[in-house]
């Protein structure tokens, strides 16, 4: 009975894998940039209007729990020079250190992979270094990422963020290691390509932001904790103990199983992780395990 | 106050593998680092990890290759030290799980890079040090080492003795960025710097906003000298508008470079006969910027890298970052056209002086990855030895300061090791800012105890901030720019002397302005105004530290050119250059370069590529 189950399981599982290998890595990026020159069209069409002022209104958040006069959250309008190519954090850093030195926001690399600057920006969850302003209707409204705790302006809380992290035990732990300290434990490429996307998380928090659940259950371990799950469960190299210990945490009742499949944090993903996949394949893999058992 | 036995200072690559090794020594370790781990720029590091795994390579072919990279002016028992550790340190962290792109049978692929005579380099996709990063950071919450994130150093807490070699480092002081406390951080046994690099010196770097050189100007200032400083390497592959790194890995999978004529320059114009492309990162710098000196450069400003005959396949199997970053940064599609590239910023050779064990002329204080210098990468780092250098020095910093018995140091650190006198007469007198905090020698005063010496050095930065946000004066970005353009415009891939002491006076004057720099912000709250104009000091000492060093190399040896003198004078200037700040001057010195390794004594050849 169980090897039937487990048959179709897998079954199921390989048509998934066809799907997903119709989208490949290359038709999201077509997709996407199809999109990009769609917009961009679209701004073009609007642009006589950033042509004539050649300037461009952010419309952001401020609030400092400490100064007074700013502790009544309220919106500042700051008027930028707009150029070709400028994006959101482009934009933020000019109207900072132009105009009022103390608004704050996070920010580093610049490149989209240290993942402290995710803003709601236009009523949708960005990164700020890698959002074109050509591509948003203005004003431009910037907003800190909504659900989490403003600690001042643009910059929240992430603590709680940081804690469902961990709570999943987010580290490799292999049953066991080559004898050889000079030897690599082997790992299949078509391994390796099954947790590629997961990987890729670079921690923003816009998936948490996005997500509804998230929003009314603080306990639920949200998107990007699961998505780290995945990204240790799916990894041949840790033992099937392991695992087991694995889908025991994203099993329990703030796990996995409150997913609604809404993929909102899909959408906002600016690392394009497939996370709401993620969630629906640890269900069925905590599914048939269970299975295995009874 | 809070105590640790081992304080590690920034929390990227050489950090959290400092911090690793401290705790399997068993020490009680912190992090406290302005970032949140895993916002650390070791993330943003694409290529590739060298180390010498498969047959038919091997770690002295590694050290000669890296040897020959750095033109001569690595000290060779960093370098073979590094070469031997290297291996195993990248099997260790394929142990702790980290996802390496991978073979047919399943072992970790390596691909050609720069300078290499081995395909050694070891990736995950172009986006190596992401995964470096997560890996390491997970391997620490793993262990349960403790993390101050978004808390800023300030200042180290270290003894006031004269010579700097009698002074210890007793901890440092710490800014808790959200609620704008001060306090002091005790280390029983040691204090490590890991605070990365220093691009934000210049304004073209593929470096993040926090890489100020936090590190390298605290220890300055504590008195520990900065070697090498004037080698600062340009990657000739970074996206125009940004300064977003384009990585080498590119060329390694098989990039071409063209100028406006659609000629491919390296080999047409015989800059790198043999290795073309692939050629050393200086080497392929000056091609570029020769071209668009010449007239044959795409809008006078860049040049094309083109992976378009690579193929789709193999493009998303290895350089997929790179379509992103192309697309989202420059608007370009990799697959359908070249991409616009020019030299930016890229990394500090020279920096904090340390031993191979990580440990500075101050008893108690180390230093790994970017912001030290123990002399591995000389005059040019190769590609993908960066990576390895912060497991392999990280590690030893980590070890060592938790205690363990190391092999005594070859390489001598501190004045001890001075050979001769530095014959440069700047233009003008560098030194402390005019006004404000000037008394910047051994910060700790004469304190009797340990304790003491960390809570002296709390009062002051509590002084000094408090300073900085009652007084009035200029908004900090000002300067900032302006040092920024004066390093990018005059201590660029080209240096000529009249516009090195150009710089010097500009860097005098930005130091000037900083005088009368106040913050703007009045809030303790996440006071951002706060740290960067912090920050920006650090970029003035290390901005000074660059340009008095190219001033003083009167040669051209890898990545430091000069227009005067067109050739490497390896009789007079195989020796390290060394700034340090003792009696509130600037003090400029040499040392010798160590070429006597392991094996063998490395003879200086002539660098062809």
């Amino acid at each position: 009975m169980s090897t039937q189950i487990e048959q179709q399981e897998t079954e199921s599982e390989s048509e998934q894998e066809a799907e997903s290998a119709v989208e490949s890595p290359g038709d999201r990026r077509r997709a996407q940039k199809q999109q990009r020159l769609d917009e961009q069209k679209q701004a073009e069409r609007e642009e006589s209007t950033l042509d004539d002022e050649e300037t461009i209104t952010l419309k952001v958040f401020r609030y400092d729990p400490e100064v007074e006069g700013k502790q009544e959250p309220r919106f500042d309008d700051f008027v930028v020079p707009f150029h070709k190519g400028m994006t959101i954090l482009d934009a933020l850093i000019y109207a900072r250190d132009q105009y009022d030195s103390s608004l704050t926001f996070r920010h580093s690399c610049r490149q989209a992979v240290c993942g402290s600057d995710a803003l709601f920006v236009n009523g949708r969850q960005r990164l700020g270094c890698k959002t074109q302003i050509a591509e948003l209707e203005s004003p431009v409204r910037i907003e800190p990422l909504p659900h989490q705790e403003v600690v001042k302006d643009l910059v929240v809380d992430m603590e709680h963020f940081y804690d469902q992290m961990e709570a999943v035990e987010p580290y490799f732990d292999a049953d066991e290691l080559p004898d050889d300290e000079l030897e690599e434990q082997r790992q299949s490429r078509e391994n390796r390509e099954k947790v590629k996307m997961s990987t890729r998380c670079i921690w923003c928090g816009a998936c948490m932001s996005s997500c509804n659940i998230a929003a009314g259950d603080n306990e639920y371990l949200g998107p990007a904790a699961i998505n780290k799950a995945y990204r240790f469960a799916m990894d041949e190299r840790e033992g099937a103990d392991r695992k087991q210990e694995r889908l025991r945490i994203i099993e329990q009742e703030h796990g996995v199983w409150r997913c609604q499949t809404q993929f909102s944090c899909t959408e906002v993903c600016p690392k394009d992780i497939p996370l709401t996949e993620h969630i629906q394949e640890l269900k069925r893999e905590a599914v048939k395990n269970n299975l295995k058992f009874w | 106050m809070y105590e640790h036995d081992v304080i590690v200072v920034g929390a990227g690559g050489a950090g959290l593998r400092a911090a690793i090794a401290a705790h399997e020594e068993g020490a009680d370790v912190a992090l406290v680092t302005k970032l949140h781990p895993v916002r650390s720029h070791t993330g943003a590091a694409e290529g590739g990890i060298n180390a010498a795994l498969r047959e038919g390579d091997s770690w002295d072919l590694h050290a000669y290759d890296t040897m020959k990279g750095s033109d001569y002016l690595g000290d060779a028992p960093a370098i073979d030290t590094f070469a031997k550790d290297a291996p195993e340190e990248v099997i260790q962290i394929e142990h702790w799980g980290m996802p390496f792109s991978r073979e047919d049978d399943g072992r970790v692929s390596q691909r050609p890079f720069g300078g290499m005579s081995f395909p050694r380099t070891t990736y995950a996709g172009a986006e190596t040090g992401h995964h470096l990063l997560h890996t390491m950071y997970e391997q620490a919450v793993k262990r349960g080492i403790e993390v101050y994130d978004e808390w800023y150093v300030t200042n180290l807490a270290v003894t006031d003795h004269e010579d700097p070699e009698d002074r210890t480092c007793h901890g440092c002081v710490a800014y808790d960025i959200k609620s704008g406390e001060i306090h002091g951080f005790r280390a029983k046994n040691g204090v490590i710097l890991a605070t990365g690099g220093l691009g934000q010196a210049f304004d073209h770097t593929t470096n993040a906003v926090a890489n100020t050189g936090d590190g390298c100007a605290m220890a300055y200032r504590a008195g520990v000298p900065m070697e090498d400083m004037e080698m600062i390497q340009f990657h000739p592959t970074t996206l125009p508008s940004t300064g977003v790194l384009i990585s080498e890995g590119v060329r390694g999978e098989g990039g071409i470079l063209y100028n406006e004529d659609e000629e491919r320059f390296m080999f047409e114009h015989g800059y790198a006969n043999n290795d073309g492309e692939l050629a050393s990162r200086d080497v392929v710098s000056r091609a570029e910027l020769t071209e668009v000196n010449a007239g044959r450069g795409i809008e006078d400003e860049y040049v094309h890298l083109d992976m378009r005959h690579l193929g789709e396949e193999r493009i998303l199997d290895r350089l997929e970052n790179i379509l992103h970053l192309a697309e989202d940064f420059e608007g370009v599609d990799g697959l359908d056209e070249p991409m616009p590239v020019k030299p930016g910023q890229h990394y500090a050779m020279g920096g904090v002086e340390t031993d191979e064990n990580g440990e500075t002329c101050i008893e108690g204080l180390y230093a790994a990855g970017e912001t030290a210098c123990v002399s591995l990468h000389g005059a040019n780092r190769l590609g993908g030895n960066a990576l390895p250098e912060l497991l392999v020095f990280g590690a030893r910093a980590g070890h060592h300061a938790a205690g363990k018995d190391m092999k005594v140091a070859e390489i001598e650190t501190g004045p001890s090791a001075k050979s001769e006198d530095g014959a440069v007469e700047p233009p003008v007198a560098p030194g402390a800012v005019d006004a404000g905090s000037d008394d910047v020698v051994a910060d700790g005063g004469a304190a009797a105890t340990p304790k003491g010496v960390v809570k002296g050095t709390v009062e002051e930065e509590r002084q000094r901030v408090e300073e900085l946000l009652e007084a009035d004066g200029i908004n900090h970005a000002e300067v900032r720019a302006d040092v920024q353009e004066t390093m990018t415009q005059r201590v660029n891939v080209f240096r000529e002397e009249d516009g090195l002491k150009q710089a010097l006076r500009e860097i005098k004057d930005a130091r000037r302005e900083y005088g009368n720099v106040a913050v703007a912000d009045p809030s303790r709250t996440y006071n951002t105004d706060l740290i960067h104009t912090i920050e920006t000091r650090n970029i003035l000492d290390v901005a000074e530290a660059i340009t008095i060093g190219a001033l003083a190399r009167e040669e051209f040896r890898g990545a430091h050119w000069r227009a005067e003198h067109q050739e490497r004078k390896d009789d007079e200037w195989i020796k390290h250059t060394m700034l340090a700040w003792n009696d509130g001057e600037p003090e400029l010195y040499y040392k010798p370069v160590v070429l006597e390794g392991d094996e063998e004594t490395y003879e200086p050849k002539e660098r062809s590529y």
